[in-house]
C-alpha cells in the first residue's frame, strides 16, 4: 500500500539572489510561515510542475515535509529545512537578518 | 612568486567576459538552470543552502599583499565583510548575488586570480605545501613545478570532462604538510644520484572510500613529469569508471585494476606522449624557478626578539607554538591562527585580511600562504619583527596560540552552508575548542588534530585526523562518528572507526573521554598518535563506550 500523503510545502532558492523561497497561494516568499500547505497530492504535484515552470526566478524545486499541526507556526520536519529556514548557526546571517519581499 | 603573463591575463578576461554574457543570458531567460548549471561551475559558483557560493583559488596556497586586499575589498563590496578559506587552499565567500559574480571575477582577474576549474571534472586548484619555499627541511621549493602543472591543466582540452574530478597535490619537504598521500596523484620531491625528480604516488583519495596513494614510481626525472602526468590522468580518463560517480575516482580504478597494471597502462601511454613535449615546458620551468626565487635574506640582531621571549610569556606562548623553523638564519615561518576559541575555523574578516596583507608587505617579503589546515601563513619573517607582529595579530583576535593543537581543528563549512552537508561541522569545532580552552588543557596536550566533515565526502579530512569526526544524518537526527588514529603526513593512515555515533550533545564529552585517556595512558613525551599506535583503538574505546563495558563485564 502506497504511503500516506503528509502535508508538503513546495521550496526552491532564488534564481538571482539564491536565498530560500517557498511558494504561497499567490507566488513566493522568503517566511515559510506564508507558504501554502499542500495536503492533497494531486493538487500539490501540479503545483509543484508549476513552480518548476518558473525556471526564470526560482531553482531547484522541490516539495519539504511540514508539521501543520500547529495553528500558530509552520514547523519543519528535517533539521535541514529548519537549517534553510533558519540560517546558518555561526554567524546571524541568512534568514536571520531583516527579510525583503521576492521580487 | 609567479607574475601573470599577457597570455595568461588575456585568457582571465576572455572567460570573465563569457562567463558574464552566460550570466545575463541567465537573467534574461535565454539560458535554463540545465544550460547554465555546467557554465557556472566552471566558474566556480555553486549554489548552497542559503546562497550562492563563489570557490576562487589560491594556486599552491601563496598570495601577495594586492591580492589579499582584494580578497578583503571584495568580502565587503559583494559579501558580509569575511571570507573562508578551505582545505583545499582555496577562499569561499558564502553570500554573493548573482549579478554581482562577474564583477566579482574581474576584481580578482585584475590582481591574478580566478575561479576556473574549482569545481566540475577537471583536475582542480593545485596544491602545496604551505611553508614552501621556507621550510628548514626542503629540498626545492614546489611552487615552480606546481604553477607549471597549473598552466598545463588549465582548459587542457582533453581533461575538462572526466570521469570525476582530480587533485594533485605536491611537496619538497620530506615531512609532507601537503597530504600528497590522500591526492588522486601526490608529487614528492626527491633527489637521487645528484638529479632532481619526483616520487609519483597515485589513487589516494578520502571520501567515502579512503585510500591512501601507492607508488606508481619511486623516481620520475623532472623533466618527464607533465607527459607522466598526462599519461596518468589519460588512462584513467579513458578506463575510470563512468556508469558511477562513487566509483569514478582514480582511487577506484587503481583499486580494481591494481597497481602493478596501472603502472604498465601509464609506461605505454607515456612512451607515446613523451616525443610530444618538445622541452617547451622545461624552459617554462626554468622561468618559473626565476620567478619564485627566494628573497635576500639579510643578517641582524634578534636582541628584540629574544628580549620579548624572555619578559612576555603571552608572545612566548605564542611563538612557541606558532613559528616554525626557516631555512634562513634569524628567519621564522609565521602560522597566523584563524582558529580563535569558538571562532569558525578557516573565516577571516576584511579587516583581518588587510591586517595580513600589511603585515606581509611591512615584515615578509609581500608573501601569504594559505594552509590545507586553514591558517595563514607569513612564510619569509625576520625574527626581531617578531613582536611587532604578533602585537598587531593580538589587537585583531589573530594571536591565538594554539597552532597543531587541540582547538586548530580543520572543520569543513558543514550543514551550517553546504548543500550536500548531513550535518553540522562549525558549532562542533566551536564547542570543542572552547571547552577544552576552559580546561586550559591544550598545551598540555600538545599535537593533536582533530578534523570534522559534515559528510561522507570528507571535505574536513575527518579520515586523516589524530580524532576524526564526521557529522551525519541518522533517522533524522545529527550524529557524529569517531575516528582514531588516522595521519595525514608521510606516514599516512586511514582512522580507525571507534564504534557507533554521538549524538550532538554526547560528541564534545566523547571527545574529552578520548583526551583523559590519552593523558592517563601516555609515556613522557609521547604525543597522542603514538600513544594511539602503541595501544591501539582498546582503550579509547572503553572511554568511549562504558555502558558496552559494562554489559559485557
Amino acid at each position: 500500500m502506497p504511503k500516506p500523503f503528509t502535508p508538503k510545502v513546495v521550496t526552491a532558492n532564488d534564481l538571482l539572489i539564491g536565498d530560500v523561497i517557498y511558494q504561497t497561494i499567490s507566488g513566493w516568499s522568503r517566511d515559510l510561515n506564508d507558504a501554502e500547505v499542500l495536503t492533497d497530492e494531486a493538487h500539490a504535484d501540479l503545483r509543484k510542475i508549476e513552480a518548476s515552470q518558473q525556471t526564470n526566478h526560482v531553482v531547484g524545486v522541490y516539495f519539504m515535509d511540514i508539521d501543520a499541526s500547529s495553528s500558530d507556526s509552520l514547523q519543519t520536519k528535517h533539521f535541514r529545512e529548519a537549517f534553510r529556514a533558519k540560517g546558518p548557526s555561526n554567524y546571524a546571517h541568512g534568514k536571520q537578518t531583516a527579510q525583503t519581499e521576492v521580487s | 612568486m609567479y607574475q601573470y603573463s599577457e597570455f595568461d591575463t588575456d585568457f582571465i578576461a576572455s572567460r570573465n567576459a563569457q562567463f558574464r554574457a552566460q550570466v545575463e543570458r541567465r537573467i534574461d531567460g535565454s539560458l535554463t538552470e540545465d544550460e547554465f548549471k555546467p557554465l557556472r561551475l566552471m566558474n566556480g559558483l555553486y549554489l548552497q543552502l542559503h546562497a550562492y557560493m563563489l570557490r576562487v583559488a589560491i594556486p599552491y596556497g601563496t598570495l601577495n599583499s594586492p591580492q589579499m586586499h582584494v580578497l578583503a575589498d571584495i568580502s565587503e563590496k559583494f559579501d558580509k565583510g569575511y571570507g573562508h578559506f578551505t582545505t583545499r587552499q582555496n577562499i569561499q565567500y558564502n553570500w554573493p548575488e548573482l549579478r554581482d559574480v562577474p564583477d566579482m571575477l574581474d576584481a580578482l582577474g585584475a590582481v591574478g586570480m580566478h575561479a576556473i576549474q574549482t569545481s566540475g571534472n577537471t583536475i582542480r586548484n593545485v596544491t602545496a605545501d604551505h611553508f614552501a619555499g621556507a621550510a628548514a627541511d626542503e629540498i626545492a621549493d614546489p611552487r615552480p613545478v606546481a604553477e607549471l602543472i597549473r598552466q598545463w591543466s588549465t582548459d587542457h582540452p582533453e581533461f575538462q570532462f572526466m570521469p570525476r574530478k582530480f587533485k594533485i597535490a605536491i611537496t619538497g619537504s620530506p615531512n609532507d604538510r601537503a597530504v600528497t598521500r590522500a591526492h588522486d596523484i601526490g608529487l614528492r620531491m626527491v633527489e637521487k644520484d645528484g638529479l632532481a625528480g619526483f616520487e609519483v604516488l597515485v589513487g589516494g583519495g578520502l571520501g567515502r572510500t579512503p585510500m591512501i596513494g601507492k607508488v606508481i614510481t619511486d623516481f620520475l626525472p623532472q623533466e618527464d613529469l607533465l607527459p607522466y602526468l598526462e599519461a596518468i590522468v589519460s588512462v584513467w580518463n579513458q578506463i575510470g569508471r563512468r556508469d558511477n560517480k562513487y566509483k569514478a575516482r582514480i582511487k577506484i580504478t587503481v583499486h580494481e585494476h591494481g597497481i602493478d597494471e596501472i603502472r604498465r597502462l601509464v609506461d605505454d601511454r607515456f612512451a607515446i606522449l613523451k616525443s610530444t613535449f618538445t622541452g617547451i615546458d622545461q624552459q617554462l620551468l626554468a622561468h618559473f624557478v626565476d620567478q619564485f626565487a627566494a628573497p635576500e635574506f639579510v643578517t641582524k640582531s634578534e636582541a628584540t626578539f629574544k628580549d620579548a621571549y624572555h619578559r612576555d610569556p603571552i608572545f612566548r606562548s605564542w611563538a612557541d607554538t606558532n613559528i616554525t623553523p626557516h631555512k634562513a638564519d634569524g628567519y621564522a615561518i609565521v602560522s597566523i591562527s584563524l582558529k580563535k576559541h569558538g571562532a569558525t575555523p578557516g573565516d577571516a574578516s576584511a579587516i583581518q585580511m588587510r591586517l595580513m596583507a600589511e603585515l606581509a608587505k611591512r615584515f615578509g617579503h609581500d608573501e601569504l600562504r594559505i594552509s590545507h589546515e586553514q591558517n595563514v601563513i607569513l612564510p619569509h619573517v625576520h625574527k626581531s619583527d617578531l613582536p611587532s607582529i604578533h602585537a598587531a595579530l593580538k589587537a585583531q583576535d589573530l594571536a591565538t596560540a594554539n597552532i597543531g593543537l587541540i582547538s586548530d581543528i580543520i572543520a569543513c563549512p558543514g550543514m551550517d552552508y553546504c548543500a550536500l552537508a548531513t550535518a553540522r561541522s562549525i558549532p562542533i569545532a566551536q564547542e570543542i575548542a572552547t571547552r577544552f580552552d576552559e580546561l586550559k588543557l591544550e598545551h598540555e596536550i600538545g599535537n593533536l588534530k582533530i578534523k570534522i566533515s559534515g559528510c561522507i565526502n570528507a571535505c574536513g579530512h575527518h579520515h586523516v585526523g589524530h580524532i576524526g569526526i564526521l557529522g551525519l544524518d541518522r533517522a533524522g537526527v545529527e550524529n557524529y562518528q569517531i575516528t582514531l588514529g588516522g595521519d595525514h603526513t608521510e606516514t599516512a593512515a586511514v582512522g580507525e572507526r571507534a564504534g557507533p555515533g554521538f549524538s550532538a550533545d554526547e560528541i564534545i564529552p566523547a571527545v574529552e573521554r578520548i583526551v583523559t585517556t590519552y593523558l592517563d595512558l601516555r609515556n613522557e613525551g609521547e604525543e597522542f598518535l603514538a600513544t594511539y599506535r602503541r595501544l591501539g583503538l582498546a582503550p579509547f574505546k572503553a572511554a568511549l563506550y562504558p555502558e558496552a563495558q559494562a554489559n559485557a563485564a
